[in-house]
C-alpha cells in the first residue's frame, strides 16, 4: 500500500501550492517540495527489497469488466525512473524558485509541474497497461498546460498545442496497441503481458500492436519525422524545459521501449524500424543542433539526436545494447538537465538566447561557465564523464549489429558521425556562449545568478562526474536492477568501467572527439552550406495543415448539418426505413404459418373509422384545429383498440392521456397560428408521400410478419410470480410497480423533470395572443360556462373518489398508480376549465412541483427501503390484513410505490396543464373588462 | 383480422411521419402524437392480438401476454410528457423568435445572417 503513495504524494502535492500560494514564494517553493521528497524517501525506503529481486506491487479493483485496476509495481526500471522523476523534480522545483518573474504565478507553475510529476510517476510505475496509457494521456495534457505556461505569447500557445496534438495522436495509436495486446493476451495487467513474449509475437497481431506502440513512444520520444514538436516547445520557461526534455516527457516514450522490449524486441521488424528511427533521428538532431542560433534550440536538438541514439540501442536487439539505452538514459537525464539549467541562468541574466550576441560570458559567470563546460563535455563524451560511459558502450555495440548483411559497417560508421557531430555543438555550446570574444548587444549587463539557482546544476555535474570517475559503485547496483526488468531471462554480465584496454570503441572516441573539434572549426562552411536550403518553418506548416483539416472537417459538417429540421428528420428516417426494410428482406416470406383469427363487423368498422381520422388529420393539417379534432378521434379509436384486445389496463390509461393530451394541445394551440402556411414545395410533398408511404409499409409487413409467427414469450414468469412475489392479480399493474420497479421509476422520473422543464419554459414567455378565431370572429365574452362549472363542481369529488378507487384496486384488478393520476388530473382540469385559474387556485391554493417531487421521492425511498432489509434496490414484500368493516386487506410495499406514482403523475400533469392554462387567463377578454 | 391490423398501425405509422417532416411546430406535434399511438399499437400487438383474454390471475380467462401491456402503458404517460414538451417548447420558440417555423428562424431575418 505504501507504494501507492509514490504516485498519490504528489497528486495531492499539486494542490499544495495552490494551498499556500499567498505565503510567500520561498515558503510556497519549500511546502511544493515535501510531499515529493517524502516520495523520494518511499521509494529509497524500497531501494534494498528491489536490489534484491523483489517485486513490491499493489493492486486495487477499478473498472474489473474493463480489466482495469489501479495496479502498480516497482522494478527496477520503474526505480530507476522513480529517481530519476523525483530527483531532477526536486532540484527543478529549487530552480524554477529563482527562475520564475514576479509577475508569473507560481502556484500555477508548481500545480501544474506536480500534475505532471505525477502523470510520469505514473507511467513508470503502472502495472496495467491502460492505467499506464491513463497517465501517458496525463503527461500529455499537463505538458500541454506547463509548455503553454506563458499563455500571452503566441508561440507558447502554439507550441503547446502542437506538442499536444502529436503526443495526443501518438497517445491513441498507444491506445488502440493496448486494446490489441489486451485482445491477444487476454489481459491488461503488465506482469501478465511481459510473461507472455511468445504469445504476442506469434499472434499475427503482432505487427500492428508493434507498429502502434512505436508510434507511441516515436511520437512521445520525437523520434523522426515526428520530432518537430519539440523544438517547439522550447517556448515553454526552461525550467519546464528541463523537467520534460531530459528526465521525464521524452523519456516516457523510450521508457515504454523498456518496458515493452521484453515483449516486442528480438524481431526483424523490431530491429529494421527501431534502429533505422533512431539512426534517422540521431544524425538528424545532430546537424540541426549544429547549425540553430538559438541557445535553447541547440539544446532542443540534442536532446531529440540523443534520443535517437537511445532509440537506436533498443533496436539493437541485443542485451547489452539495451543495458546501454538504460545506461544512457540516466546519464542523459543528469547532464542535459544542467545543460538547460544552464542556458536558462544565461537567458535569465542576460535577456536572449541568441548565440550570435552571446560571446565571452566567461568574465561575467565564472562559475556557470565551469559548470556548463563540464555538462557539455559530459554530452560530447569527454573521458572522466558519465557521457563518455555510454558512449563507449554505444560505440561498442554499433560493431556488433550484424542485421544489415554487407553493409552492417555503415553503423557503426554513422554512429561515429553522430558522435562526431555530438563533440561538435557541445564545443559549440561552451565556445560559442561563453568564449569567443565579447558579447553584443546584450539586453542586460550579465552576472553570476543567485546562490541556489547553481545549486541544482551543481548537484547534477557532481553527479556526472561521479559516475564517471567511479561508474561501478555509483550506478551500477541500480542499472543491474533496471536491466532485469528489461532484458528477460540470463542478465548479461555488466561490467561498468573507465578503462577497457585499447580497442575499437576507444578509436572511435578518439577520432569522434579530434573530428568533432575539426568539424566545431570548419562550422563557417556548414552554415553557407546549411544556407542554400530553404528554411522549412515546421510551425507554419503545421497551423496550416491543422487549418486544412479543420476547415475540411467543417466543410464535410455543413454537408450534413445544414441548420434544417426538416432535412435531418429525411435523413433519419430514410435510414431508419432501409435498415428496416433490409432486416424484412431476408424473411423469405411475409406471412407465417400461425392460422389468422376472423374478422367481425365491429372491428373492421373500427379499424375504418381509425384509418379514416388518421387521414383526415394529415388531409386538413393546415386547418389546425380540426385536424386536432381528428386527432382526438384517432386516440379515442385506438384507446377502444386496446379495450378490443384484452388490455383494458392500456384502454383506460390510453383514455386519460387522451382527453389531458387534447387539451393541452388546444391550449397550445391558443398561442400558435391556427392555420398552418403553405409553403412546401410539390417535389417535397410528393417526396415526403412517398417515404412516409413507403415507411407505413414497411411497418405494416413487419407487424404483418409478427402477428402471423408463433409467439414465444418471457411473460409465463410474470403470470406465475405475480401473486406469490409481487402479491398482486393484476399482472401488468405487478410488472410496472414490482417486477420492473427500476423502469417505472426512471419514467416517473422523466414526467417530473418534463414538467419542471415545461414550467421553466413558460417562465416569462413572450406571447402572440390572437384576439378572433381564425375566421376573424372576436372570442366568446362568456367568461365560464355555467352549466358546466356546476357540473364540475358536483363531479370533482365523486371522480376523486373513483380515482382513489382505480388506485387502490389497481393491484388486483385493472387501474393503478398512472390511471388514477391521471384520471384526478382530468377531473381537477375539468374544474379549472369551467371556473377559471384564480377561482381554483383560491380554492386550492398549493403548488404542483412539490407533489411531483415527493411522489419521485416517495418510489425511491420505498425502493432504497428494501436495502434496509438487506434486500436489493426496489425488492417488494406485502401481507394481509383484516381490517373490521373494509375486511380482508392486502397491503403490499409495491402499493407505496404505486402512490409514489400516482402522485407524480397528478402533479407532473397538473404542473404542465395548470401553468399553462394560467399563461392563458389575463389575456382572455371578459365582460367584466368590456 | 391480423391483416387489418397491420394495415391500421401502417397506414397511422405513415401519417405521422409526413406530419413530422412538415416545417412547421404544431403539425409536427401532431404528426409526433400519430406515431406514437402507431408505436404502442404495435409493441401493444408484440405479444399477439387476442380477444377475450385476460391479465388478472385467477380469473378463469386465458392469459393475455402481459409484458407489451406493461411496456405500453408507461410509453403512454412518458409520450404525453414528451408531447407537452415538445408543444411548449414549439410555444416558447414561437414567443421568442416570433416564427413556428420548425429551423427555428427568426421571420424577419434570413438564416445566412445568423453566422
Amino acid at each position: 500500500m505504501t507504494l501507492l503513495l509514490i504516485v498519490l504524494l504528489p497528486l495531492v502535492g499539486s494542490l499544495v501550492p495552490i494551498a499556500s500560494a499567498r505565503s510567500g514564494r520561498t515558503t510556497c517553493a519549500w511546502l511544493t517540495a515535501i510531499l515529493p521528497a517524502i516520495a523520494l524517501g518511499i521509494a529509497a525506503w524500497y531501494t534494498p527489497a528491489v536490489f534484491g529481486g523483489q517485486l513490491p506491487q499493489v493492486s486495487l479493483d477499478w473498472v474489473p469488466a474493463l480489466g482495469l485496476d489501479i495496479a502498480f509495481r516497482l522494478d527496477g526500471l520503474s526505480l530507476l525512473f522513480v529517481y530519476l522523476v523525483l530527483g531532477i523534480g526536486l532540484l527543478i522545483i529549487l530552480y524554477a524558485r529563482y527562475y520564475l518573474s514576479e509577475k508569473d504565478s507560481m502556484s500555477r507553475f508548481y500545480a501544474y509541474l506536480m500534475l505532471f510529476m505525477t502523470a510520469m510517476l505514473g507511467i513508470v510505475t503502472a502495472d496495467n497497461l491502460l492505467l499506464m496509457w491513463f497517465f501517458w494521456e496525463l503527461t500529455s495534457l499537463s505538458s500541454f498546460l506547463l509548455i503553454g505556461y506563458w499563455s500571452h505569447l503566441s508561440e507558447a500557445r502554439k507550441g503547446a498545442r502542437m506538442a499536444l496534438t502529436v503526443t495526443g495522436a501518438g497517445g491513441l495509436c498507444l491506445l488502440a496497441g493496448i486494446l490489441l495486446m489486451g485482445h491477444v493476451v487476454g489481459s491488461y495487467s503488465l506482469t501478465t503481458v511481459l510473461e507472455h513474449r511468445e504469445l504476442i509475437q506469434q499472434s499475427s497481431l503482432y505487427q500492428p500492436i508493434l507498429l502502434l506502440f512505436l508510434l507511441g513512444a516515436f511520437t512521445k520520444s520525437a523520434q523522426f519525422p515526428f520530432q518537430f514538436w519539440l523544438p517547439h516547445a522550447m517556448a515553454a520557461p526552461t525550467p519546464v524545459s528541463a523537467y520534460l526534455h531530459s528526465a521525464t516527457m521524452v523519456k516516457a516514450g523510450v521508457f515504454l521501449l523498456a518496458r515493452m522490449y521484453p515483449v516486442l524486441s528480438g524481431t526483424d521488424e523490431w530491429f529494421y524500424i527501431v534502429t533505422l528511427t533512431g539512426l534517422a533521428t540521431l544524425l538528424y538532431g545532430a546537424f540541426f543542433a549544429l547549425i540553430k542560433q538559438d541557445l535553447k534550440g541547440v539544446l532542443a536538438f540534442s536532446t531529440i539526436s540523443h534520443l535517437g541514439l537511445i532509440t537506436l540501442l533498443f533496436g539493437f536487439n541485443s542485451k547489452l545494447a539495451a543495458v546501454a539505452g538504460v545506461f544512457h538514459i540516466i546519464n542523459h537525464a543528469t547532464f542535459k538537465a544542467s545543460l538547460f539549467m544552464a542556458a536558462g541562468i544565461v537567458d535569465h541574466e542576460c535577456g536572449t538566447r541568441d548565440i550570435r550576441k552571446l560571446n565571452g560570458l566567461w568574465r561575467y559567470m565564472p562559475y556557470t561557465t565551469v559548470l556548463a563546460a563540464v555538462a557539455s563535455a559530459s554530452m560530447a563524451g569527454v573521458p572522466l564523464l558519465n557521457g563518455f560511459l555510454s558512449k563507449e558502450m554505444f560505440l561498442a555495440q554499433s560493431l556488433e549489429a550484424q542485421m544489415l548483411g554487407g553493409l552492417s559497417w555503415m553503423i557503426p560508421a554513422l554512429a561515429t558521425l553522430g558522435s562526431v557531430l555530438s563533440v561538435a555543438y557541445s564545443l559549440r555550446f561552451i565556445h560559442d556562449v561563453f568564449f569567443n570574444g565579447e558579447p553584443r548587444d546584450l539586453p542586460k549587463t550579465p552576472h553570476e545568478p543567485p546562490r541556489y539557482m547553481r545549486l541544482p546544476i551543481e548537484i547534477l555535474i557532481l553527479l556526472c562526474i561521479m559516475v564517471g570517475i567511479l561508474p561501478g559503485i555509483m550506478v551500477e547496483p541500480i542499472l543491474r536492477a533496471a536491466t532485469a526488468a528489461v532484458v528477460p531471462g540470463q542478465a548479461p554480465e555488466i561490467h561498468l568501467a573507465l578503462w577497457h584496454g585499447f580497442n575499437l570503441p576507444l578509436m572511435m572516441s578518439a577520432i569522434a572527439l579530434s573530428a568533432g573539434v575539426l568539424v566545431y572549426l570548419l562550422r563557417n562552411h556548414i552554415y553557407r552550406f546549411h544556407r542554400q536550403f530553404r528554411a522549412v518553418n515546421a510551425r507554419q506548416s503545421f497551423e496550416f495543415s491543422v487549418q486544412r483539416v479543420v476547415r475540411s472537417a467543417q466543410w464535410g459538417l455543413d454537408r450534413f448539418e445544414n441548420g434544417s429540421l426538416q432535412r435531418y428528420m429525411f435523413l433519419l428516417l430514410l435510414s431508419a426505413v432501409i435498415v428496416a426494410a433490409f432486416g424484412l428482406m431476408d424473411v423469405p416470406s411475409m406471412a407465417g404459418l400461425k392460422s389468422l383469427q376472423p374478422l367481425d363487423p365491429v372491428v373492421v368498422t373500427g379499424a375504418g373509422i381509425l384509418c379514416l381520422a388518421g387521414l383526415g388529420t394529415v388531409m386538413l393539417h393546415r386547418r389546425r384545429l380540426l385536424s386536432l379534432l381528428f386527432l382526438s378521434v384517432v386516440g379515442m379509436f385506438v384507446s377502444l383498440t386496446f379495450a378490443r384486445f384484452s388490455a383494458p389496463d392500456l384502454a383506460l390509461t390510453q383514455l386519460a392521456v387522451e382527453v389531458v393530451t387534447i387539451i393541452l394541445l388546444m391550449l397550445a394551440l391558443f398561442f400558435l397560428p391556427q392555420k398552418t402556411p403553405k409553403e412546401s414545395s410539390g417535389r417535397r410533398v410528393s417526396r415526403d408521400i412517398l417515404l412516409s408511404m413507403i415507411f407505413g409499409g414497411v411497418i405494416a409487413s413487419l407487424n404483418y410478419a409478427v402477428l402471423t409467427r408463433p409467439l414465444q414469450s418471457i411473460s409465463t414468469y410474470f403470470i406465475e410470480n405475480s401473486v406469490p412475489g409481487g402479491g398482486g392479480h393484476n399482472i401488468v399493474n405487478v410488472i410496472l410497480v414490482d417486477f420492473r420497479g427500476f423502469d417505472t421509476l426512471g419514467e416517473i422520473t422523466v414526467l417530473g423533470i418534463a414538467g419542471i422543464a415545461i414550467y421553466k419554459l413558460l417562465n416569462r414567455l413572450r406571447l402572440f395572443m390572437p384576439s378572433s378565431d381564425m375566421e376573424g370572429r372576436p372570442w366568446s365574452p362568456d367568461r365560464y360556462p355555467v352549466i358546466l362549472s356546476s357540473v364540475s363542481q358536483t363531479l370533482l369529488p365523486l371522480a376523486l373518489l373513483v380515482s382513489v378507487f382505480i388506485f387502490l384496486r389497481g393491484h388486483n384488478l385493472p387501474g393503478g398508480g398512472f390511471i388514477a393520476g391521471l384520471v384526478a388530473a382530468v377531473v381537477i382540469i375539468l374544474v379549472y376549465m369551467s371556473r377559471g385559474v384564480e377561482w381554483t387556485q383560491r380554492r386550492m391554493s398549493f403548488n404542483y412541483q412539490p407533489i411531483a417531487v415527493t411522489g419521485v421521492a416517495i418510489a425511491a425511498l420505498t425502493g432504497l427501503g428494501s436495502w434496509v432489509f438487506n434486500k436489493p434496490f426496489l425488492t417488494s414484500s406485502f401481507g394481509h390484513f383484516d381490517i373490521p368493516l373494509i375486511g380482508d386487506i392486502e397491503l403490499a410495499t409495491a402499493m407505496m410505490f404505486d402512490l409514489g406514482v400516482y402522485l407524480t403523475v397528478v402533479g407532473s400533469t397538473l404542473m404542465i396543464l395548470a401553468n399553462l392554462g394560467k399563461v392563458t387567463t389575463p389575456h382572455r377578454p371578459s365582460k367584466e373588462k368590456q | 383480422m391480423e391483416a387489418l391490423y397491420a394495415t391500421v398501425t401502417g397506414i397511422l405509422t405513415a401519417c405521422g411521419i409526413y406530419l413530422t417532416l412538415r416545417g412547421r411546430t404544431f403539425p409536427v406535434v401532431v404528426g409526433l402524437t400519430l406515431l406514437s399511438y402507431a408505436v404502442n399499437l404495435f409493441l401493444f400487438s408484440m405479444g399477439g392480438i387476442t380477444t377475450g383474454h385476460t391479465t388478472i390471475v385467477d380469473s378463469g380467462q386465458p392469459y393475455a401476454d402481459p409484458l407489451p401491456q406493461a411496456l405500453v402503458l408507461t410509453a403512454i404517460v412518458i409520450g404525453f410528457a414528451m408531447t407537452a414538451f415538445v408543444v411548449i417548447l414549439a410555444m416558447r420558440t414561437r414567443g421568442d423568435l416570433g416564427s413556428d417555423s420548425v429551423d427555428g428562424q427568426r421571420t424577419d431575418e434570413p438564416r445566412e445572417e445568423r453566422k
